[in-house]
Parts: structure tokens; sequence; C-alpha cells
């Protein structure tokens, strides 16, 4: 157990502490020990977005964070996005807007459009297309995947007010 | 003066007042799938699993002399080392019919783990489990291997030569004629031929020649390979994987390792995209022979290179087409030369796509030469309407020019030359009623065809384009529950919303809520044979199953419901779910009170179906794109684009619109910018999803539809399969578009800003 490292964290508003290797990335240990496989591998790069979650509330790919490096930190997965069975409002018009087809890229583009509405309630077509660039889809063309935020913000400003 | 006559035979019957049918529900397994529950093929987790890796060949032709895997047997963590050598001999070659695409078994059997020669970079050599991932890569470092390297042939025109290296001196050019005397990289000779070609072209008053190529492309889904198995002392395996068809693999691993059907159980995991790649094997036999070696569960997933190098791309292509119009117009014969590169072992879709190719189109007089070659690149696979969209690049680019040739613009052009109910292929079938006039008709009369398009280096272009679609089988069971909720329990893989449509199917058949409605896919061992979902098949076939099944549920509730009131079945009327007796206006049950009743009636209510459609739906589809090019950097930007498909019937509009949008995506990005870029040696240069520039948010406008419903008359909806004929025309279409906007034609794929900035003379 020698070149394994103790790790405190925190996951979806939850205190964990894990045994890494320095090695693991973070997605890896999500996956992997944690058993949280909401966050997909489509890479292991940084190159398709599968993998985002927040740190600290900023959108990173965990295939790029070593697992080490979220100790003291705070990280929110795609199993963080709903409350009970309280949808996010981008899961529900994800849904409602059929912006998945085969759902394995849902999960990174739900966390990185979060990421989005956090800090920018009112994102332009433009706005929602240059922040998701780094999630890649195979399936939808995007189409449905820009509606379905667009249709989030209108949501979360209606209830806002 | 062109007189253009509307074809007769062409109503279209009014469309049935549907309930279900044309709405759009939350599809059934969207929840999970959205909260991160939905489990995957990597997701898998089993108590003891041990994680698989393979080693793959570095260079692309070789013999191996040998390959020694004892220092990596001995690495504290490794349980398990596999080579060729732990596959069983295979009894007999036979060819496997996978749905879509096969191949000959021994083909398979060596792509899995390479016995005597490595025919690409990436193909399997060995393969280790380890205790984690990383024990496992580690070991595969200690695996000394001796390649005894040979040249590769990368090219498909240069491997037909007589004097190119041979990727396999036991391979002979099958064709019409036979069997060729000396072995041969031509896998496959083919022919298609109608009329007389010469007196067709004697009579055409204009006729363009050119020779259309595009490279390599991955389907390009987001989740790589996995396979998990777990082999057990009995010679039981069990399977997890994520697949387009779930008893393909049982059946694939059954000849692979010589082990009966029914010890077999594959159980599907959800998929992350397949697009024709998820079909034949790779890891899972592996998997298996590892769990065998090991006692353990062994779980295995490909690296995004690795599912680039060794996963099935789809063909790249030279095609050398010759077509003649007269001068009113009209297409009078077409002459094609077709060369299609197969990877490593004969697996291209040829066939399809010289099919495919003159589909949109009455020729009179066409023959079409088509080869299948092997050249040191990964086997192909099926990719969305395999072999059609480079075919229509060539095919839709020159009709473009013959267009302009006789003075029509290209829509007008097309619709003369429509083919139709009744018109006679090349490949010498007939098509049945189909709605490649409607499309181009709504093409014509849609706005964006009739905005304008102006400033300099922007160019608007169009493209048809045809797939056939499939029937194949399906077998499904719907048992009607005591509180009047139906389980229906099917066997197709659902890449993107199937589950919603069989649900609808069913709830329309029987006239009850969608929501009652609970639908799953169950594993090889719990249904009846289901064919891969791809070919665009599975709305409509199992769709066709659904309905069987709901036929027999409803003669089972006009029984019970006879026997109670007891009158005769014939009085008895079940419409919209209720059932009512024709002689006794008092007597009513709704579907719900009779499922309530059925335990005390007569038992349980089950319905099957287990259809085997031999008639399918050909969808043909017409594409409208503006793009705009940057003539200092040769990008090109998509600015609008428009997809008009006849698609039948519309189960659910919006799964039908994302099938398209899906499509249209990745022939844009066929069309732009992805490529299989080799080096000499056979390397791929860009194997990472950062070179390997698949389009994204920022690529693509948004993407309308127009669904145009032309009802296939042999299916109880009317269901075409809608999946793959929208990636056909994307290609030519923006080749035309560019050719429109440069006032240069393309002739060969990818565009990208070098090709672009090449074309126009701005670098050499
Ligand atoms: S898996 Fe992390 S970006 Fe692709
Ligand atoms: S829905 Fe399949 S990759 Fe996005």
């Amino acid at each position: 157990m020698s070149n394994y490292v103790q790790v405190e964290t925190t996951i979806n508003d939850e205190p964990i502490t894990f045994l890494c290797e320095p090695r693991q990335s973070l997605l890896e240990v999500l996956r992997e020990t944690l058993k949280l496989t909401g966050s997909k591998e489509g890479c292991n790069n940084g190159n398709c977005g599968a993998c985002s979650v927040l740190l600290d509330g900023r959108l990173v790919n965990s295939c790029l964070v070593l697992a080490v490096e979220v100790a003291g930190k705070s990280v929110t997965t795609i199993e963080g996005l709903a409350h009970g069975d309280h949808l996010h409002p981008l899961q529900k018009t994800f849904l409602e807007h059929a912006a998945l087809q085969c759902g394995i890229c849902t999960p990174g583009f739900l966390v990185a459009a979060k990421a989005l509405l956090d800090h920018n309630p009112h994102p332009s077509e433009h706005e929602i297309r240059y922040w998701l660039s780094g999630n890649l889809c195979r399936c939808t063309g995007y189409d449905k995947i820009v509606r379905a935020v667009q249709a989030a913000a209108q949501e979360m400003e209606a209830v806002a007010r | 003066m062109i007189i253009e006559e509307k074809p007769r035979q062409q109503e279209t019957p009014a469309k049935p007042a549907y309930k279900v049918i044309g709405t759009r529900p939350v599809r059934p397994d969207g929840v999970e799938k959205v909260i991160g529950r939905a489990k995957y093929g990597a997701d898998i987790d089993l108590p003891g699993m041990l994680y698989g890796k393979v080693l793959r060949s570095p260079v692309a032709h070789a013999y191996i002399r040998s390959i020694d895997t004892s220092a990596a047997e001995k690495l504290p963590g490794v349980k398990a080392v596999v080579t060729s050598a732990d596959l069983p001999r295979l009894s007999s070659n036979e060819y496997i019919d996978m749905g879509e695409g096969g191949g000959q078994l021994q083909d398979l059997h060596d792509n899995i783990l390479a016995s005597r020669k490595v025919l690409y970079k990436g193909h399997a050599i060995a393969s280790v489990a380890a205790t984690n991932p990383h024990i496992a890569e580690e070991a595969l470092s200690l695996i000394k291997l001796d390649l005894e390297e040979l040249p590769p042939v990368l090219d498909p025109l240069e491997a037909m030569r007589e004097d190119a290296p041979l990727l396999d001196d036991q391979r002979y050019t099958e064709s019409l004629a036979g069997r060729s005397s000396k072995p041969s990289n031509i896998a496959r000779h083919a022919q298609h031929a109608i009329g007389d070609i010469e007196a067709g072209f004697a009579q055409a008053d204009v006729i363009v020649e050119r020779e259309y190529r595009t490279s390599m492309v991955h389907q390009g889904y987001i989740e790589p390979q996995n396979g998990t198995a777990l082999w057990d002392a009995d010679d039981h395996i069990t399977v997890w994987t994520s697949t387009q068809g779930a008893f393909s693999v049982r059946a694939e691993l059954s000849k692979l390792l010589l082990v009966p059907l029914a010890q077999i159980r594959v159980i599907p995991m959800e998929i992350g995209g397949g697009f024709g790649g998820k079909i034949a094997v790779y890891l899972e036999p592996v998997a298996a022979l590892l769990s065998r070696k090991a006692g353990r569960p062994v779980k295995m997933t490909m690296t995004r290179a690795e599912v680039l190098e060794a996963t099935g791309p789809t063909s790249g292509t030279y095609i050398k087409l010759k077509m003649g119009a007269k001068k009113d117009g009209r297409l009078i014969a077409a002459q094609a030369y077709m060369v299609y590169e197969s990877g490593a072992y004969p697996s291209s879709p040829l066939g399809a796509g010289m099919s495919c190719m003159l589909g949109p189109y009455d020729i009179p007089n066409v023959l079409i030469d088509g080869y299948d070659v092997v050249v040191n690149k990964p086997r192909t696979a099926a990719y969305r309407a395999p072999g059609a969209p480079a075919a229509a690049f060539a095919a839709e680019s020159l009709v473009d020019e013959l267009a302009g040739k006789v003075g029509l613009d290209p829509l007008t052009f097309r619709r003369i030359n429509a083919s139709k109910l009744g018109t006679r292929l090349a490949n010498g079938n007939v098509l049945p009623r189909v709605g490649n006039y409607e499309c181009i008709t709504a093409a014509m009369e849609s706005e964006h065809w009739n905005a304008p398009l102006s400033a300099p280096w922007r160019g608007r272009g169009v493209a048809s384009g045809v797939w056939y679609n499939w029937g194949g089988l399906s077998s499904l069971t719907a048992s009607v529950n005591a509180d009047g909720s139906v389980t229906l329990t099917e066997g197709s893989t659902d890449i993107g919303g199937s589950r919603a449509t069989a649900a609808m199917q069913l709830a329309e058949a029987l006239g009850i809520p969608y929501e009652s409605i609970h639908p799953f896919v169950a594993d090889t061992d719990n249904i009846g044979y289901n064919d891969v979902t791809g070919g665009s098949r599975t709305t409509f076939a199992t769709g066709w199953a659904v309905y069987e099944a709901a036929q027999q549920i409803k003669r089972q509730l006009i029984e019970r419901a006879a026997r109670l009131w007891e009158c005769s079945e014939t009085d008895v009327d079940y419409t919209n779910g209720v059932l009512t007796c024709k002689t006794n206006p008092d007597l009513r049950l709704s579907f719900k009170e009779m499922a309530e009743k059925a335990h005390s009636t007569g038992g349980t209510i089950v319905g099957c179906g287990n259809p085997s459609p031999k008639q399918f739906g050909p969808a043909f589809a017409t594409h409208i794109v503006d793009v705009e090019v940057d003539p200092e950097t040769g990008k090109v930007q998509i600015l609008r684009y428009t997809a008009i498909q006849d698609v039948g019937t519309a189960i659910h509009p919006s799964y039908v619109e994302g099938q398209i949008q899906g499509g249209v995506a990745q022939g844009v990005g066929w069309a732009l910018n992805e490529v299989y870029d080799y080096d000499e040696q056979g390397r791929l240069r860009n194997a990472s999803l950062l070179d390997y520039r698949q389009p994204t948010t920022l690529d693509l406008p948004m993407i309308d539809t127009i669904l145009v419903e032309v009802p296939n008359p042999t299916h109880p909806y009317g269901v075409r399969g809608v999946g793959e004929v929208p990636i056909v025309p994307p290609l030519a279409a923006v080749a035309n578009a560019i050719a429109h906007a440069t006032g240069q034609r393309f002739l060969k794929l990818p565009l990208n800003p070098d090709a672009v900035l090449r074309g126009l003379g701005k670098i050499k």
C-alpha cells in the first residue's frame, strides 16, 4: 500500500476520503474506486468532454486532473446535479428536447452547460456553442442540445423572477 | 423548354388519425441517462474483476516470428496472458453474416488476435489481464515481439497492381467469372449493368467524366469499444458489452470459441453510439479467453487511439464516373469504375455503394464495375448507410455539373430524372413506392432554396441520396400486467430512442397510453433472436413485431370478453382501448378493466411478434446547404443547412429530426475535415480526437429538417427507417456549395483548409 495516497475531498456536497495511486486520474478514481460511473471516458486526453466535472465550481476534464489534486477541494459530478428526484432544469429540458440519443456525451454536456448557466444565465446561441465546443457529440448534430440549453436558461430565468 | 410530368401513381394516401404516433413523449430510459445512472459497457463492476489490455502491432505489415510473454506473465498482479495460440483452431472458414456486413470467419479470427502476420498498425497480437489497468499496461511492455517487417501497401490503386506486396498469398479475386488464377489484393470484382452502355452514350448530347476520391473515415462514436467476460468452469460464458447486436456477438463468439450458443449469455449494456462500428467483435473473445485462464471476470475497454487505429473505419474510395444526358436534361447513360478499400480483410460496403450511387435516378443504360481491395489498414466496418456517402459524393457532384451544362437548375434536373415506383435499377431491383420526387419538390418549395444568397465566397449546394433500408428479424413479447400496464421485452439494441418508438407503436396498436408501457431490452437468455440494430431496421421491424404482438393481445382480449359476455367473438369490438359488445351497448370494458380480470378469465395475456419482413421501404433525401469560404485561410463555414427526407411515418418526430441532424453532422465532418492521415509506413498520424477532427458545436449551425411523409405501404404504420440516408447527401451537397462559392470543382475529400487553399492555387 505504500504508494497509495489518502485524499480528503468533497464530492457532490459529501465529505469523502479515498485512497489512490499518484498516477491515477480523477476520472479513474471517480469511476473505478468511487463507482461514480456517470462521468464517461471518451478519450482520456482532454478532447471530448465526456468526463466533465466541476472542481470548486470550475469546469474541468476529470481525465486531465490527477486524483490527488482534489484534496481539500469540492467536486461536482453528474450524479450531483439532481436533488433527490428533483431534476436540474437542464436535465429536464434535455429530456423534453430530445437532446440525447445514445446519451454517452450527455453527462458531460449537462455538467458543462450547468457551469455556463452558473456564470452566464442568458447566453446567446453563439456563447452556448462556444462554451460547449469542448464537448463532442456524435449523435445529435448539436441542434437539440443547444436548444435544450436555451430552454433551460429561459426556465431558470422564469423561476428566478 | 422542359415539360415535366408529375409521375402517375404518386398520390400520397391521407395520414390516418394516429393518437400516439407523431407525438413527442419523453423516452423511458431518459431519466437514468441524464442523472448518470444508466450503465454503459465500461461502467460494469464485478467482484474479483480484472482489467485487460491489448498489445498491438507497431508496424503496418510484418510476419510474426515469435511472441515471448514469459516476462509479462511474471509481473506481480498479472493473472493471464493470451495470444492467438489460445484461440481455438477453426474447423471451417464460413462466411458469417453479421447483419450489416459480415466476413469470413477466419478473417475475423485473425483480426481479433493476429497469428501468422500483422496486417496493419494497431493489429492485436497479445493481451494481458491484471489486477489493475496500469499493471496490465506495464506487462504489455514486457512482451517481446520478433517481427519481420514487410513493405506495406496503403493506396488501393497501388494495391491492385500485379507487383504490389500481397497482404495474403492465399487471397484470390472472386467475381462472376469465378476465382482468379493468381493471388491478388483485389478480393472481389462485382458488376451491375442495365441497358446498353455504348448505345446510351451514343445518344448523349452532354457527357462529363470525373475521378473522385474519399479518405477512410471513422464512425466516431464517443464511447470506445468495451467488453467484459466471465468464463465459468462449466464452459458457460457471460459477456457484458456495448453492442448493436447482442445476438450477433453471441453468434460470433460461438463460432470463434467453439462454444454452443445456449452456453453464451450476452448482456447488452447501454451503448454510446455505434453507427455500424459496434457489430463485429474485437475485445469480447479476448476478454473471454483471459477470463478462462484467470478464472475471474475480465473487463476491457479501448483507448481512443485503439478505436481509431484498430476498429472499423469505413472505406476510402476511388470512383471514376462518366454520365451522359440529352439536351432536354434527361440522363441516358452512366458508367462507373469504383474501388473501395477494405482495410486488412475483405469487408468493404462496395455492393451497397454500387447500388446506392445512382439510386435517385432513372437511367436506362448503366454499367458499374466495382472492386473490393485489401490494404494495410484496419479492417473496415459498416458506417451509417455503408458505402453510399462516398458513391453519392461522386454521382451528386457530377449530376450538379451536368445540370449546369444542360442549363437546368440542379433540383429541376434531379426531378426530371427522379427514380420512382417501378424504376429498374442497375442492380436489378425495381423500386417500390418511394418519396424521391416529393423530397425534391419539397426542396424546391422550401424557404431555404428560395432565400437569396449573395456576398462573394458564398455558395449554395444541393444533393440527393438514397438508402434502401433493411428489415431483418425482431422478436419480442408484450405481457399485460394486472393493473393494465404492459411490459414490453425486446431484443433490439436501443441506440437513440427505439424503446420509445416501440412503446409508441404498441400504445397506438392497443389504444392505451404510452406511459403505461414499460419497454426494456433483454439479454440473449431472455428473448428470441434479434438482428443487429443497423440498416435503419429497428423502428421498422421491431415496430412490426410490436404490431403483431398487439394483434395477439387484442384477439385474447376479445376472446375473454366474449366468454364473459356470453356472446360471439364477432360481436365484440375493440377500439381505442375499449371492448364493447355490438349487440348490447351496456357491455363495455376498458383495456385496464379487462387486464384486471385476466387472471380469472383464462390466465396471463401475452402477445409475441416474430416477423421476418422481406419488403423494406427505401428512404430518399435531398439536402440544401449554404457555405462561406474564407479565401485567406481556406476554411469553410456552414451557414445554413436544410435536410429534406421521406421518413415514411415519423413515429417520434423529435427522434427522426435527431437522426437526420446527426447524419448531417457526420456527413459535414466527412466533407470538410475527417480523414485517416497515414504516413508512408502506414502509421496513423491523427489517432486522437484532437487531430481526427469531428464537427464541434462551432462547426455547425442549427440543422433544419423537413419531414416528408410518404408512408411505406408494406408496414402497418408506414415506417421506412430514417437513420442512415441523412449521411448520404451531405458530402456532395457541401462540395457543390463550395464549387458555387469558389467557381472551382473539388473532386477529393476532405475539403479542409489545406485542400481548399491548394484548389484555389494559393498554396502548392
Ligand atoms: S475523457 Fe476526458 S476529455 Fe475525453
Ligand atoms: S448522444 Fe450520442 S454522443 Fe451525444
